[in-house]
């Protein structure tokens, strides 16, 4: 709690006043940088999505030239068919671009920065011109990655785990300074996180306005705050890690490589002990939206919002002491292996404590079927699936057999692209909010139900492919005998992703048709209660005309007594009249 | 789905396929209740005109009961696990034959002791993506790597184990079955990753020495 909202008013008391260019372009404002953050994020979710169709038609027709790519130069594409060299620069971009580029951006830095300061009633973020440079720092980053598809030897295909001494020698992939530009890509990304992180910790704990208690933070605010605090912690240590690939492969040290007396297992270990918390960093503020949308659309208080608030918590603790898990066959100790074990079927703890608790929430409610609910509720169905199968690799044994198969790549789809559902939801629910206009309705059902189908179609089958050895990052499946029974399943997986792909268009088009001709709405369409909805749609630099007063939770829904179904934050009542603690 | 699952050829395969099994219906059974709830749910509390949700913020005794009873269940399956980790990882029984396997960008080298059972020594030979075993022996592959991480996976003996450079790591099994099996590298390791496969020929004691004679000179 602080007043510091009013200050940062008069900060800003010349808005209104500014130019195209520090409107749209080199703003300063939260809401206008978290816009821009999207549109990054969507540009290159086309990107990463058509990385995977290629992807998947090579594993459905192996070494049959692709459809109208003809036209792609030697030596990346012959005559369309690809090459295993491309196969692998494309898998591995393609989980660079969705994680770093696509999730990272929407869930974190657009709806990170367009929500915190409008739910905890603050004016803006408490570092505006930092905020600013962080989207331009990440573009930057976005760019140099992209810019790699340019360079002779092409763009990186070590994977996405970059693990050396695979990473380390040009030799080894024969990509030289594509791999470079993907090391210095993510460093700069890395900056651009931390300055995006320090900014939300110092806000959520800042600039609360007057009532807005931690408790009565809303979940998505709770879930973007450990999220800060993750990425503050973690991506030091990846940036550190890449330093040192980079002086393996540039200044001729041996931090990984074994023949001038390095460890290739330092790699993993310094790269999982930041790529476990990353997976929390993306998972958290998907949990945060569907605890929104959820009770929102169940018009309910949300089910244990203490227990919501700690699992978080949690998490967030936990995350640094299961890396191993993806370690178990890497030569690692096997009897750290058992302890890493053990830590990672209690992180499925809090997991499965969030789950039980969304299950409360429409327990008893009055379910609006609403766009962002369906969408709510299709994050949660993905999420037990990835969830549950997250057990299986958990026990060691068991991933003996399925560590580096399409089990697992099944089982990261299922959690982390699954993640595509939480962010749908929160742009249908908060596109009134940024752009002053609705979404198709219709067409988003239209597009919910697509998505739903074909992803479940998509990646289900992968569980089978798993099961039956199918290792993952293979460029054509037909090499191996006891792969062929299961081909079947490649066409029907790459014919669903197909039509997962093209179901987007309906999304595309609803979202640019509506940004422009969209029903108008007033300030809550929703009839929602958190405090972005006391504000006007879209709201204006300053986001608030009075400085909001919190008087009670965020998901004050159906309060006995009280004649709506909501109940806003920022509402007085008269006294005595209805309960005003909520949490 | 778990019809998929190859034949088992190992020793200790089985344990691993029963653990397997556990965990497939243990979360089976989960997601099938947690499913049917959410369905139910949604159905029975859907939006209906007169009716309000029900003002609740939760309940403490269903946040213990659903804290505490995934808790045991996931210790225990912890516990249960250990034991099997330990025998395929930790603890092998005596060696009864031994071979040395060595991954390179695209190929595994897999180097024998010859009639003397002993490495570095004349009568060792070298051959590439065949490793011939006895049926029914323990065997103990000495693994490493020249270039990249590779990893040695045969999915009929359920074992995997990456092939580091500089390290020698010992992998074991004992396979119950004869024939031949595929042993495709399981680890990234280059454009030739995709292809890179050997073959393991569990052999019965007669075709194993006619095998091994024809390197003796």
């Amino acid at each position: 709690m602080s007043d510091s909202g009013a200050i940062a008013h008069d900060a800003h008391a010349l808005h209104g006043e500014l130019g195209f260019w520090r409107t749209y372009v080199f703003s300063t404002d939260h809401k206008m940088i978290g816009r821009q953050f999207l549109f990054l994020g969507l540009f290159m979710l086309v990107i990463g999505g058509s990385l995977a169709m290629l992807m998947r038609w090579e594993l459905a027709w192996p070494e049959t030239a692709v459809p109208g790519m003809g036209w792609v130069a030697e030596p990346t594409m012959y005559e369309g068919i690809i090459p295993p060299q491309t196969y692998n620069m494309l898998f591995t971009m393609h989980a660079t671009i969705m994680i770093f580029f696509v999730v990272m951006p929407i869930m974190v830095g657009c709806f990170g920065n367009f929500l915190i300061p409008l739910m905890i009633g603050a004016r803006d973020m408490a570092f505006p011109v930092l905020n600013m440079l962080s989207f331009w720092v990440g573009l930057l980053a976005g760019a140099i990655m992209l810019s790699s598809f340019f360079v002779p030897g092409g763009a990186a295909a070590s994977g996405w785990t970059a693990y050396a001494p695979l990473s380390a020698k040009a030799v080894f992939t024969g990509v030289g300074l594509g791999q470079d530009l993907w090391i210095l890509s993510l460093m700069i990304l890395g900056i651009s996180s931390l300055m995006g992180s320090i900014n939300y910790i110092t806000t959520v704990i800042n600039m609360r306005t007057p009532g807005m208690t931690l408790f009565r933070m809303p979940l998505v605010i709770w879930s973007l705050f450990i999220t800060a605090i993750l990425l503050l912690l973690a991506l030091p240590v990846l940036t550190a890690a890449l330093a040192m690939l980079l002086f393996d492969r540039m200044l001729g040290t041996s931090f990984f490589l074994p023949a001038g007396g390095g460890n290739p297992l330092l790699w993993q270990h310094l790269f999982w002990y930041f790529g476990h918390p990353e997976v929390y960093i993306l998972v958290l503020p998907a949990m945060g939206v569907t605890s929104e949308v959820l009770a929102v659309f169940s018009r309910k208080p949300i089910f244990g919002y203490r227990a919501m608030a700690f699992s978080m918590i949690a998490i967030a603790f936990l995350s640094w002491i299961v890396w191993g898990h993806h370690m178990f066959q890497s030569g690692m100790n096997p009897l750290l292996g058992t302890a890493f074990m053990m830590t990672t079927m209690v992180i499925a703890v809090p997991s499965a404590i969030k789950t039980f608790n969304w299950l409360g929430t429409l327990w008893g409610g009055s379910i609006r079927f609403t766009t962002p609910m369906l969408f709510g509720l299709g994050f949660v169905s993905a999420f037990v699936i990835g969830g549950l199968s997250g057990i299986f690799m958990a026990s060691t044994p068991v991933d003996i057999f399925i560590h580096d198969t399409y089990y697992i790549v099944a089982h990261f789809h299922y959690v982390v692209a699954g993640i595509i559902f939480a962010l749908f939801a929160a742009v249908y629910y908060w596109f009134p909010k940024m752009f002053g206009r609705m979404m198709n309705e219709t067409w988003g059902k239209v597009h919910f139900l697509f998505t739903y189908v074909f992803f479940n179609l998509a990646f289900f089958p992968m569980h089978f492919l798993g099961v039956g050895g199918h290792m993952r990052r293979i460029y054509n499946p037909l090499q191996y005998e006891f792969l062929k029974p299961l081909q079947d399943w490649n066409v029907f997986i790459t014919v669903s992703a197909f039509i997962l792909a093209a179901s987007q268009i309906v999304f595309v088009v609803n979202f640019f048709y509506c940004l422009f001709a969209g029903k108008k709405v007033g300030t809550n369409p929703w009839q929602a209660n958190t405090l972005e909805w006391s504000a006007p749609s879209p709201p204006p630099h300053g986001n608030f005309a009075a400085t909001p007063i919190v008087y009670r939770g965020a998901y004050e829904y159906s309060v006995p007594g009280v004649r709506e179904d909501y109940l806003p934050q920022d509402r007085q009542l008269p006294t005595g009249s209805a309960p005003t603690s909520g949490h | 789905m778990m019809r998929w699952l190859p034949e088992n050829i190992s020793t200790f395969g089985g344990e691993i396929d029963g653990l397997f099994y556990f965990i497939y219906y243990l979360t089976a059974g989960v997601f099938v209740l947690v499913t049917a709830l959410m369905v139910l749910f949604l159905f029975l509390y859907r939006h209906r005109e007169g009716r309000r949700a029900v003002y609740t913020h939760g309940s403490t005794p269903l946040e213990i009961t659903w804290t505490v009873i995934p808790t045991i269940i996931l210790v225990v399956l912890s516990l249960v696990s250990v034991s099997t980790w330990a025998k395929v990882k930790i603890d092998a029984p005596p060696s009864e034959f031994e071979v040395r396997v060595t991954g390179k960008q695209f190929n595994w080298e897999i180097v024998y002791p010859g009639p003397d059972g002993r490495f570095d020594t004349p009568d060792d030979f070298k051959i590439e993506n065949e490793l011939h075993v006895p049926v029914n022996k323990v065997v103990y592959v000495h693994l490493t790597s020249n270039d990249v991480i590779h990893s040695f996976f045969v999915p009929n003996l359920r074992l995997k184990q990456d092939a580091l450079p500089g390290r020698n790591i010992r992998v074991w099994f004992e396979a119950t079955k004869t024939g031949k099996y595929e042993l495709p590298c399981a680890e990234l390791c280059g454009f030739g990753h995709s292809g890179m496969l050997g073959w393991l020929y569990v052999d019965g004691p007669e075709a194993y020495s006619a095998w091994s004679a024809q390197f003796q000179r």
